[in-house]
């Protein structure tokens, strides 16, 4: 049987290399009209965005008011890309004027946020006053705030008098059993508490907060970390009662946990879940909720479209250096934006359109139906990696830095997530750290890759060809410069084709 | 009576505005208490505020010298895993 292709979104430059995430259909048809209408431009709410809009942080919020696991306050690294990481921080006035100066180079630009380095809300001050420069100076900016939630009840009211229509609460657990695995502390009325009651009164206030923001109509993301053996199993239980609640969107998030972090986890060997793992996590939630699968655990200080990072670009020098026209800049930005609302919602009415019986290109994927007792027999699920850009398989193995993974099966070809080619940072050429225990890049990257049967790429060298398929994955550089989906539908069909869809999968031998 | 910000400060401005006296202040390389506004708190909080929330083991002194939140208090890592860590990075 032939596979439904997915037509090729035009190129893009830079940012997620996908031409569409295919989960975008499941992702948005969970939404009402209302709800599509107000992230359809926002990057990190909806998938479809990101490939088009870009999004900033301006780190003006350097103080926290709990302790995290995850997190070390002294950390500071030019090359570390996650979250709670900055450069520089900035005063209310400078993060205003960089937020002009990057909105008058990236017309892309549509979403101001702050997200740390500590909490915003903890910092409330600094965040409104940034908010209330930027509501009159770029009105035509969204802007959102990300939160660890404890402060949060405290400022629903003004955060809605702000016109801060999106908002993203960390929430990992809602057990304070588990919550005391996670926060040592927090700063509560005057005191520091630890343990267990400290993660009761967050996870109250978190709650608190996301009823409180549903009731006013603010949207709201849930950002949860997954830390195996502390509140995996345990996310599935928040996912569901987010959602009740009200929130839209649900984010599980790997860990980022190594010992030179310095963070809690990363010295006591807390590791970090593996990308099957994720997937199976993400997939289990997704019954209940619409899931996040596109987030790249950006900086506090980051710049530009979802991958990749500009914000180099855009230091405080620079910026004084510049001279901008900033309603000439604004038109521009509204000139881009209609464009590209419509270039979307073509594309999401492509989707919608009844089939027609010649076509064979569709946009969207519907969700793989599970009763699909003829995929079954048709052939099993298949996870491909593709080392891509613009939508296109143009990366050559060894140059990639990451990789985004399908699943292809009889029902279509599904956008589940993104694997980086290396460790968080390779450390080897910006540390001076040598070979992690005669550990290559390419060892790394074959692990990173674990459960893919196939890796997709431009090209591909002789030895890495050989260890991809001693770990049991098939290189294949036969659709170079093909559209992603089309070549991980071909191939899906040319492995159904030759018999190997029948059986399980050999058993991959990546460790 | 004061107490004193040390060089291990990450300038998070965390204490700033908790402080009742106004006696700490932006400085460089970091933020400083002035020690003729510090009272510690006494009468006005149970804790001092600047240690309540400074989330930087041994970067607040009392006048003695002597860290107010000593190594392991707030990251939970006990001091010999964290030394241990250090070693086993420095010797890759």
């Amino acid at each position: 049987m032939d596979l439904p292709v997915f037509e090729n979104a035009a190129a893009k430059s830079g940012g997620c290399s996908t031409g569409s995430c295919g989960s975008t259909a499941s992702q948005m048809d969970g939404m009402t009209d209302d709800i599509r209408a107000r992230v359809q431009d926002h990057p990190c709410y909806s998938e479809d965005a990101h490939h088009y809009f870009a999004r900033m942080h301006v780190a003006v919020a350097p103080a926290c008011n709990i302790q995290c696991h995850y997190c070390n306050r002294k950390y500071d690294c030019a090359n570390e890309s996650r979250p709670g990481v900055v450069s520089e921080l900035l005063t209310p006035a400078q993060a205003v004027k960089k937020t002009l100066a990057v909105a008058a180079t990236i017309p892309q630009m549509t979403v101001l946020g702050i997200a740390g380095p500590g909490d915003p809300l903890a910092n409330p001050e600094r965040t409104f006053e940034t908010f209330r420069e930027l509501a009159t100076k770029a009105p035509d900016i969204k802007l959102c705030v990300s939160t660890n939630g404890l402060s949060l009840p405290d400022h629903v009211e003004e955060l809605a008098k702000h016109n801060i229509d999106h908002v993203t609460i960390t929430i990992n657990c809602v057990d304070p059993d588990v919550g005391a695995k996670i926060y040592p502390w927090i700063f509560w009325q005057n005191k520091r508490i630890h343990g267990r009651e400290a993660a009761a009164i967050l996870i109250e206030r978190q709650q608190q907060g996301l009823e409180m923001l549903v009731a006013k109509g603010i949207l709201v993301k849930v950002n949860s970390v997954l830390i195996p053996g502390v509140n995996d199993e345990h996310l599935k239980e928040v996912s569901k009662i987010v959602k009740a609640k009200g929130a839209f969107l649900h984010n599980v998030m790997p860990l980022i946990a190594e010992a030179e972090h310095g963070t809690f986890y990363g010295v006591m060997g807390q590791r970090s879940p593996n990308p099957e793992e994720l997937k199976a996590l993400q997939d289990a939630c997704e019954g209940d909720m619409n899931m996040m699968r596109h987030c790249r655990q950006c900086r506090a200080d980051a710049v530009g479209l979802l991958g990749e990072d500009r914000g180099d670009e855009f230091t405080m020098d620079k910026i004084d250096a510049m001279e901008i026209d900033y309603e000439a800049a604004m038109a521009v930005r509204a000139e881009f934006r209609a464009k590209a609302t419509a270039e979307l919602e073509a594309k999401r009415a492509r989707a919608h359109a009844p089939k027609q019986p010649q076509a064979q290109v569709v946009q969207f994927m519907p969700r793989p139906q599970k009763p699909a007792q003829e995929s079954a027999l048709a052939g099993r699920q298949v996870l491909m990696a593709v080392a891509a850009k613009g939508g296109l398989v143009a990366v050559h193995f060894g140059h990639a830095k990451e990789f985004l993974i399908y699943e292809a099966s009889a029902t279509g070809v599904k956008f589940v997530g993104h694997r980086k080619a290396d460790a968080y940072c390779g450390g080897e050429d910006t540390c001076g750290e040598g070979e992690i225990s005669g550990e290559s890049t390419l060892d790394r990257t074959i692990k990173a890759l674990a459960g893919c049967e196939v890796v997709l790429c431009s090209k591909i060298g002789y030895e890495p060809w050989g260890n991809l398929e001693a770990a049991g994955i098939q290189p294949n550089g036969e659709h170079a410069m093909e559209p992603i989906e089309e070549a991980v539908a071909a191939v899906w069909n040319e492995m159904l084709a030759a018999g190997k869809l029948a059986a399980a999968p050999a058993a991959n031998k990546v460790a | 009576m004061a107490l004193e910000i040390i060089e291990s400060c990450v300038n998070c401005w965390a204490c700033v505005p908790l402080c009742p006296n106004k006696a700490i202040y932006e400085a460089a390389p970091h933020f400083l208490i002035d020690a003729d506004k510090c009272t510690e708190c006494v009468g006005e909080f149970a804790d001092a505020q600047c240690v309540a929330i400074c989330p930087i083991e041994g970067a607040i002194l009392d006048e003695l010298g002597v860290a107010l939140n000593p190594p392991g208090s707030l990251t939970g890592i006990p001091p010999e895993r964290w030394a241990a860590a250090q070693a086993e990075i420095a010797a890759r």
